[in-house]
């Protein structure tokens, strides 16, 4: 961003006090993150920077707790990843079909008591964790689904619908509605409009509500610690168990591994915002 | 124009109004039917849930269901002098059978939440009422304990009877009835819950600042700067939003630590002595920190919409115009962005009042938060009325700010990355 060159000089001063604020609060943001990365591969049970490591000694680094993570003997990582993927993966899928189906309800411009069942559909998201985790709770334990799967996605279907919910009632804002008739009017069914129309015209709200609901189940920890019993341990609940008792650096190679998830997981998500934002012609 | 009008109809004879609102009807259900599923899945496993927390918050059948043929008695007793022979006669019978199931040990934590000293004396009533005779149990009962003989303490029973008791909130505003029946505020020193709703409103509006100084000029920066370079900056924002909450509170937990980073940092640059690093975690710098760098995407993204919209030439003109660039951000550009200042700075309170993980992990005893001691009732001492209680004080504050929220921006306006 360049200044006009006729900026007076304390205007320029200020200018620059401006931009090194933004670079801290940049640095702030993320630097955090990356402090994890080379700490994983340390040698010794620090977490904290050895000699060896600040001279760029190769003796220093190893793999050594990724080798723990994925061998370790007492690490219940590779359940506790098989858990999360799996509750995630079923919560995503009932996240989505109902979210989806219902934000088609909420965008008709039909609807009755669109603000209030609006309100209620965003709830669970707007609530304190903690009382969800209660009152969800409270629900599993009488109907008998705590520590169990099918609990657990359950209560992970509550707290994904929101994002589903928000994310399809915005692309389909943008949708034109004369294309459906058009296939009314050609004779379609409203589930094969939905199908061969709709669908792949709203997919990447879709979808990016899907990666929302996703890593909400996928990160979630609060409503699990709740409900989960030993069988149905997840990553999260593991890493708060270490974090609470000892840090150790096994705990930053599972979280390395989770950055680089969530890279990736931000790439699809930008990518697809992008794509949606071209068709329905928004450039900005 | 003739004086009544015609009724339109349609080609099967059906008056257009009617057969207007038919299919005004049936398009009406369609929808209502797609959203349905959804509605009544939250209603029943959410909804109804928390619905279920403010019963068993006021819930007090415990101990009227331990003593029932005690309180049928009671119904006579004015509650002036001693209870009678009748009372002390059903309240003998209510404990014997406690006793064959166990249960005084309960009766007595109960009682003695209502009034001190129950536990000991219920304990001997145990062991003296073995050798009870038939019949005029008030004097034996009496005889067991000079508290027995209080009536005090028969008016502390007395208050269980009914089923229903607003103690637990009061508790969580450290207030109880008194043996006059009046609310009043337990000692100073005892004062625990108001200390974390203070602190726990504290620390969110604080981060809610923290986060609103830091958001501003970032966002602003993103909002003003060419696509190629400010999609570059965005994923600094977006990168930390997407990532693990746990990743990034442990990524705190090894910054701040004594032999952390930060730490060696400040004794580099002279800043602190060696010897004497200061304690940044396990406590309310901890919270702050860790809380405002987590939450502080949810104040960018909000205020960078907002932004985005704000046209550049409206600041040329303004300046163009004879303000300074102070003056004409300050009377143009500010107040434009009012309405992404509101929402996350809403948005950011909302989810800093309720949060637990954080807090819990590098907040220490003096930085946790209401959630923790909601969390510490649930696991710890299976207190749940009282954590429901709680829990719905706590909601009911968020869903003052949530109506704000939803008046202010209006909760369909929420936006994602």
């Amino acid at each position: 961003m360049a200044l006009p060159k006729y900026t007076e000089p304390h205007y320029r001063i200020w200018h620059y006090i401006y931009l090194t604020i933004c670079a801290a609060v940049f640095f702030f943001l993320i630097a955090p993150l990356f402090v994890i990365f080379p700490l994983s591969f340390n040698a010794e049970e620090f977490l904290s920077f050895s000699d060896g490591m600040k001279s760029l000694d190769p003796d220093a680094f190893s793999l050594r707790w990724y080798k723990d993570m994925i061998y370790g003997t007492k690490n219940p990582w590779g359940l506790a990843a098989k858990n999360s993927f799996i509750i995630a993966i079923f919560a995503t899928i009932g996240s989505v079909i109902l979210g989806t189906v219902a934000a088609l309800g909420l965008s008709s411009r039909h609807m009755p008591y669109k603000g209030l069942i609006m309100a209620v559909l965003i709830s669970p998201m707007i609530v304190p964790l903690i009382i969800s985790g209660v009152a969800i709770f409270f629900f599993m334990a009488k109907a008998g689904l705590a520590a169990t799967h099918t609990g657990i996605v359950l209560a992970h279907i509550i707290l994904g619908t929101p994002f589903v919910v928000i994310t399809v009632t915005a692309t389909l804002s943008g949708f034109d509605h004369s294309v459906t008739r058009a296939a009314a009017s050609l004779g379609s069914d409203p589930v094969n409009t939905f199908m061969k129309i709709t669908l792949p015209l709203i997919l990447p709200g879709v979808i990016s509500g899907g990666l929302f609901a996703f890593v909400t189940s996928f990160d979630e920890v609060v409503v699990v610690l709740f409900l989960a019993g030993l069988e149905n341990t997840t990553i999260p609940i593991q890493m708060w168990t270490g974090l609470r008792e000892q840090l150790s650096p096994t705990i930053l190679a599972v979280a390395t591994c989770l950055i680089i998830l969530s890279t990736l997981i931000l790439v699809t998500a930008e990518l697809l915002r992008r794509r949606s934002e071209r068709l329905r012609g928004i450039n900005r | 124009m003739s004086s009544e009008t015609k009724q339109i109809l349609t080609t099967d004879g059906i008056p257009l109004e009617v057969s207007l609102k038919k299919a005004e009807r049936k398009n009406k259900i369609k929808a209502f039917l797609l959203v349905a599923p959804l509605l009544f899945f939250l209603i029943i496993t959410y909804v109804f849930p928390i619905g279920d927390m403010l019963f068993r918050s006021v819930d007090d059948k415990m101990v009227t269901q331990m003593l029932p043929k005690t309180f049928k008695a009671m119904e006579n007793w004015d509650g002036q002098e001693l209870p009678d022979e009748e009372v002390f006669a059903a309240f003998h019978e209510d404990f014997i059978k406690l006793v064959e199931d166990k249960r005084e040990g309960k009766l007595s934590t109960q009682l003695n939440y209502t009034k001190n000293g129950f536990k000991s004396i219920i304990k001997k009533l145990r062991r003296a009422s073995k050798k009870f005779e038939e019949g005029n149990y008030k004097e034996q009962i009496m005889a067991v304990h000079k508290r027995w003989a209080d009536v005090e303490y028969w008016r502390a029973i007395q208050r269980r009877a009914p089923e229903f008791t607003g103690q637990k909130y009061l508790k969580g505003m450290d207030m109880y009835v008194n043996e006059e029946g009046k609310i009043v505020s337990v000692e100073e020193d005892r004062r625990i819950h108001r200390v974390l709703w203070l602190r726990t409103l504290e620390i969110a509006f604080f981060v809610t600042v923290f986060c609103f100084l830091m958001a501003y000029p970032i966002a602003h920066l993103l909002a003003t700067l060419p696509m190629k370079y400010s999609n570059l900056l965005m994923i600094c924002v977006l990168l930390p939003f997407w990532t693990s909450l746990l990743v990034r509170t442990a990524s705190w937990m090894i910054l701040l630590q004594q032999q952390g980073i930060v730490n060696d940092f400040f004794v580099g640059i002279g800043l602190v002595a060696d010897d004497n690093r200061p304690e940044m975690m396990y406590n309310k710098t901890g919270s702050y920190v860790a809380m405002t760098q987590i939450l502080l995407p949810f104040m960018v993204l909000p205020l960078y919409s907002v932004m985005k919209t704000i046209s550049p030439s409206l600041m040329r003109a303004g300046k163009s115009l004879g303000g300074t660039p102070f003056v004409a951000f300050w009377k143009v550009y500010f107040p434009l962005t009012i309405p992404g200042i509101g929402a996350g700075c809403l948005l950011v309170f909302i989810l800093a009042i309720g949060y637990y993980i954080t807090p819990a992990l590098v907040g220490g005893a003096s930085g946790t938060l209401i959630s923790n001691q909601i969390a510490f009732h649930m696991k710890s001492t299976l207190d749940w009325s009282f954590a429901s209680a709680m829990g719905l004080m706590l909601l009911s504050g968020v869903l003052v700010i949530y109506w704000l929220y939803n008046k202010i921006v209006g909760i369909d306006n929420i936006k994602l990355g």
